[in-house]
């Protein structure tokens, strides 16, 4: 049993580790004393490593269920009106907890030896310990608008750290464009919330008059009591208290902020550009927490969103179209680490559509494996990085024999991703695949036929990296000047080839992870009392989040391991040979192409409707309208009082006949205006 | 105690005026007045915080017979007082009064004047917030005028003497209607008291009419599209410290008096006219965010995102159409909330500019680059106040947004996505002019350039946790709004 402050301290530790570097350290330590700054580092080690046993001890405890009935505070009170904070402590939770804090603690010990050398060390970790902060608060949070809170956080921590090398122009650009966005995405999260609020009301009555079990002062913001709603919503439809639709836009509004951060089609942009942070960045924020937040949304509040079939179809249809879409663009990427965000997005892609599906602990099932794989694929890139000294893969090759640990870890972070047996990958996804097989109509059809061409095209474009990361002959330059040379001064791990394996503080983390992207898979969740050792229940990890069970299918597993062994076969016989990969781009047809250009939509946003249409058209003429007609109505009136002062001065003569004239007529017209208008 | 916090300003400018000769003492002693002022600010807040007790009754009364003791038929009183609307407002005026003279420090023209002009304006706009008497209202909204002028056109720099008119013209010109209104209020009451019960069938012209003549003098000042053009030109051309105090206080004067006359005195017409505030709002957000993105003067910016703010005070004034009571309650406190909010995050922009500028001597855009290498210290304080002004939460910009959106939407529904769309573009040009000008590259001419110094680090650290203290404690300033408009809408619904 856990009490309320350690659950809070797992909140508050990273936070302090913020505090701590940024108002203590920077500015009075580290002037003085140089060395200083890894204290950093260890400060920000250290606070996790407590949240993540703070965690570990929640996951071990989390069956009994009183963590609910924790006070909340109020934070604004206005009317009837009470905005609340507390911790909401349920199975959902502790598994985030662990991913979320056990993922950054593996990341920070890694980034402790990758930034070492980094004029902003202090800085990074302190960003880093903001981040993970930002992001336990939203997985803790019980009120939706305490989540929005942190939601914006959690984007504002990714903003700095997206641009952490913000002399590099490219990064800085991403940043913005990451923030504007995810923020897009966010109007309708926050459409949701006060959709939800303006509608609050109603809830309050139909609870007044119908009761609802549990809850005991109902707050409509409050996501226990909102999911307690949810899930005896028939009884109030019945009687006829609330509409069939009234979550509709809640749940559209709040998908719209979950495909924001998830990074699902259309607002799935800004996470290639993203990768312009340092590595660790991306495992932590773009591939293991931060994008899986959308998903979490809408797991914490699923009841909600159950109740509209609209919102379920779209989820679906987007998630599955999105996988199918980045998969697509992944074939054809040469930087590693933008096969690797695509195929983060893709991945985004199947948990979005299993929760479309209704399947929300499938859609957990697999964002808590692909948290592991992902983030030792990325790390594994970021060592890869430091060795070639650069990401693009054409000036890669061969690297197997001189960094075996990478390479090996590497190749089990790949195979999980593409979902081969029996690693973890192959598990969750097969969950996914085996219960849109299930699913009939229109939108099933299409969500299957997505979800495994997707199979097909992940496999193609792991293979694609494997072989041309790690296999030929290396086809850098030694000692030559790599993209990124411009910023050799600041940007120490993208510039020298020193073809080697990385210190050990680099290499455990990955040893780590690929421990989990391994085993995760059948020992969180297996299908019979025999995966789980004797030691894990079968389907342990579904039970543990209140889901169906989704009982294995030969069928999906047959299907995909097929799919998965065309793809693989299908890139080894065109990357085998390496002359292959000095092929031009340009020869390769109109479908490289548009997917080397991202279907044209960065061009489509940035130049057509951002720039050329929003800013050169409607803001020039908007401001050629302040400028000369409203400013110029402005002029003229002043310019018109001018020119009438002459005509008037003349008036004013010192004639006493033209002031009696006055007069006279002034009278004549009240006289006239009593007499004849009868005012 | 309210007397002592409207009149040490201008005893203050007296005694420079007569007494101190050498520009040192001139400047310390000008500090010193505007460090009480702001102390008394605090400690009224928090007296005030001790006393009000729920009750919408004004705390901490003076009240003398001025001209009423003379002339009994003209019922002019000497009338302070302070409640939950004002309260606040006080504080502000004490904190950016303490701001702008620190940021005053480097003025070196006709330093004398320079300092008594700016204590003769803390004292005015003082007077306003505190003031219950229309008449003596009236003077102190009218004794800003002079100074602001001079200090416009005299230590200005552009074409100062251009805008420094402007700003005159606008604001007699709202004025005139100002006094036509509270003409018309005196001949159809018989009082000039704020907070005496009205009985509205003794209004000699229709409530409505009187509504929107008083309205017309208070927009101007806010302002609002489109009565704005008269911001830009003033804030583009005075000095930085007027700038701040331009857009931190002055602005919410207007704001100030919707809520407490327009609002406070006519609700039921306030409520009619709710489409009018809700579509002068809409389109004050929009299109002030819109043309923001086209500056590329700092200054000129951050004025244009003004006008696009104090469009949310409007919006927020528009939830009174709603039928629930809670969401007119929301609106109305968001709206008092942005002003506040405003006042700080927007003074700290203007302050923040001023360092730059004062170090690269320009405010052109395209001419700064890469400055965080530089000036790592003052950008933080940039960037937090971009944060701030984009309405990031734990910042006070969150809150006031967040409060405003939930009113509105409440009366307005979907036409609320409008302004709400607001929000993208604000994050827009915010973080553009941060990449713009903090990010990329540095430049080789700005490498001698030296970073705040702590007469600029202390007033940049007071507002940065002003913002952050109410983004993270809202209640603090909620709670005392909110019991004014409770009292008033209670009325109403």
């Amino acid at each position: 049993m856990i009490s309320q402050i350690l659950a809070w301290a797992i909140f508050f530790l990273p936070l302090s580790a913020f505090l701590i570097i940024s108002l203590v350290i920077r500015p009075f330590v580290e002037p003085r004393f140089p060395s200083a700054r890894k204290a950093s580092g260890a400060i920000t080690i250290s606070a996790l490593l407590i949240s993540f046993v703070l965690s570990v001890w929640i996951m071990t405890t989390i069956e009994d269920s009183s963590y609910l009935d924790w006070d909340v505070f109020s934070w604004i009170t206005l009317g009837s009106f009470n905005l609340t904070i507390g911790i909401l402590l349920d199975p959902l939770t502790s598994v985030m907890l662990i991913v979320v804090t056990g993922v950054s603690l593996l990341v920070q010990l890694y980034s402790y030896e990758y930034m070492k050398d980094d004029q902003g060390f202090s800085r990074y970790f302190s960003f880093m310990a903001l981040f993970t902060s930002a992001m336990l608060g939203l997985v803790l949070a019980r009120n939706i608008v305490q989540m929005f809170v942190f939601w914006e956080l959690v984007g504002l921590s990714s903003y700095l750290l997206i641009g952490f090398w913000f002399f590099k122009p490219s990064a800085a650009a991403a940043a913005k464009k990451a923030f504007l966005i995810t923020r897009l995405g966010d109007v309708g999260f926050l459409i949701g919330i006060l959709y939800l609020a303006s509608q609050g009301d109603t809830l309050v009555q139909a609870v007044a008059a119908e009761g609802l079990e549990g809850v005991k002062k109902f707050n409509p913001l409050d996501i226990v009591h909102l999911n307690a709603f949810a899930g005896e919503f028939p009884k109030f439809l019945a009687a006829g208290l609330v509409t069939q639709g009234i979550f509709t836009w809640v749940a559209l509004g709040l998908f719209a902020g979950a495909a924001g951060k998830s990074a699902q089609f259309p607002l799935h942009t800004w996470l290639p550009d993203a990768m312009e942070g340092p590595t660790p960045v991306s495992a932590l924020i773009h591939a293991a927490t931060m994008v899986a937040a959308g998903v979490f949304l809408v797991a914490r509040l699923f009841p909600v969103f159950e109740t509209s079939v609209l919102s379920m179809n779209v989820i679906a249809l987007v998630g599955a179209f999105t996988a199918v879409f980045a998969a697509s663009m992944g074939m054809v990427m040469n930087d590693i680490k933008r096969v690797l965000a695509y195929s983060t997005v893709s991945q985004l892609g199947y948990m979005v559509l299993a929760l479309g599906i209704g399947v929300p602990a499938v859609a957990m099932f697999h964002l808590f494996t692909h948290a592991f794989f992902k983030a030792l694929l990325f790390l594994g890139a970021g060592s890869v990085s430091h060795a070639a000294g650069t990401y693009d893969m054409r000036q890669m090759g061969g690297l197997r024999k001189v960094m075996p640990v990478t390479y090996a870890t590497f190749m089990i972070g790949s195979l999980s991703l593409v979902g081969v047996f029996p690693l973890a990958g192959f598990w969750s996804k097969d969950e996914i695949l085996a219960t849109a097989l299930n699913q009939s109509g229109l939108v099933g059809v299409v969500v299957v036929a997505c979800a495994f061409a997707a199979v097909l095209m992940t496999a193609f474009y792991t293979t694609r990296v494997i072989i041309l990361t790690f296999h030929g002959e290396f086809r850098g330059r030694q000692g030559s000047e790599s993209h990124l040379s411009a910023n050799k001064a600041q940007d120490s791990h993208a510039q020298d080839v020193h073809l080697a394996e990385s210190p050990f503080l680099m290499v455990l983390p990955l040893i780590i992870l690929s421990i989990p992207a391994v085993t995760a898979g059948f020992l969180a969740n297996p299908i019979n009392d025999t995966w789980g050792l004797g030691i894990i229940p079968a389907h342990w990890f579904s039970h543990l989040l209140h889901g169906h069970t989704v009982k294995f299918s030969m069928t999906a597993a047959s299907i995909s391991t097929l799919l998965a062994l065309i793809g693989i076969g299908f890139s080894y016989l065109r990357y085998a040979k390496s002359s292959r990969v000095q092929k031009k781009d340009a020869d390769e047809g109109l479908v490289y192409r548009v997917l080397s250009n991202k279907y044209y939509m960065d061009w489509l946003y940035e130049d057509v409707v951002t720039v050329g249409l929003f800013y050169r058209k409607i803001c020039t003429i908007l401001y050629w309208i302040d400028r000369f007609i409203i400013d110029g109505l402005v002029t003229l009136t002043g310019w018109l009082v001018k020119s009438c002062s002459p005509v008037i001065v003349r008036v004013q003569n010192g004639q006493l006949q033209t002031y009696g004239t006055g007069i006279s007529l002034g009278i004549l017209g009240l006289v006239i205006a009593y007499r004849v208008l009868g005012l | 105690m309210l007397s002592a916090f409207v009149f040490i300003p201008l005893i203050g400018a007296l005694v420079i005026l007569v007494l101190l000769r050498s520009s040192l003492l001139i400047r310390s002693f000008a500090l010193l007045t505007s460090l009480v002022h702001l102390l008394l600010a605090i400690s009224i807040f928090v007296i005030f915080q001790q006393q009000h007790s729920g009750s919408t009754d004004p705390v901490m009364v003076e009240k003398l017979g001025w001209i009423k003791s003379a002339i009994p038929s003209f019922p002019a009183e000497y009338f302070l007082g302070l409640d939950g609307l004002s309260a606040p407002l006080v504080l502000l005026c004490g904190l950016l009064g303490f701001i702008s003279v620190c940021a005053s420090w480097r003025i070196e023209k006709r330093v004398k004047l320079y300092f008594v002009l700016i204590l003769v304006l803390l004292t005015a706009v003082s007077g306003v917030f505190v003031a219950l008497d229309l008449v003596l209202f009236f003077i102190f909204w009218e004794l800003e005028l002079i100074p602001m002028y001079l200090l416009i056109a005299l230590w200005g720099t552009g074409r100062a003497h251009y805008s420094a008119m402007k700003f005159l013209i606008f604001t007699a010109f709202g004025s005139a209607f100002l006094f036509v209104g509270i003409m018309l209020f005196f001949v159809s009451f018989g009082t000039f008291s704020m907070v005496e019960e009205l009985d509205m069938s003794l209004l000699v012209v229709p409530a409505q009419l009187i509504f929107y003549i008083l309205l017309v003098g208070f927009v101007i000042k806010l302002p609002i599209w489109p009565l704005h053009t008269w911001l830009p030109d003033a804030h583009t051309d005075a000095p930085t410290p007027i700038s701040v105090l331009l857009a931190g206080i002055l602005l919410k004067m207007g704001g100030y008096g919707i809520l407490r006359i327009n609002i406070g005195l006519f609700p039921d017409a306030a409520k009619a006219a709710s489409s009018f505030f809700f579509i002068i709002g809409v389109i004050g957000i929009l299109y002030g965010a819109m043309i923001v993105l086209r500056q590329t003067d700092l200054k000129r910016l951050i004025a244009y995102s003004s006008v696009s703010h104090m469009g949310f005070v409007m919006l927020g004034i528009s939830a009174m159409g709603s039928d629930s009571m809670d969401a007119a309650l929301h609106g109305l406190t968001g709206s008092a909330m942005q002003m506040f909010t405003h006042g700080t995050i927007t003074g700290l922009l203007f302050f923040m500019v001023g360092v730059i500028y004062d170090r690269t001597h320009t405010r052109h855009i395209p001419d700064l680059k890469g400055l965080s290498h530089q000036i790592p210290v003052a950008s933080v304080g940039l960037v937090i106040a971009g944060l701030a002004s984009l309405g990031l939460p734990m910042t006070s910009g969150f809150v006031s947004e967040l409060l405003v959106f939930l009113g509105v939407f409440n009366a307005w529904g979907f036409l609320a996505v409008l302004p709400i769309l607001g929000i993208v573009i604000t994050a827009g040009y915010i973080l553009w002019m941060i990449q713009r000008i903090l990010f990329g590259e540095s430049l080789a001419r700005y490498n001698t350039i030296a970073d705040t110094d702590f007469a600029e680090f202390l007033p940049m650290m007071l507002l940065i946790v002003a913002i952050m203290v109410i983004g993270i404690y809202p209640a603090i300033l909620t709670d005392v709004f909110k019991v004014e408009f409770l009292s008033l809408l209670n009325g109403l619904f």
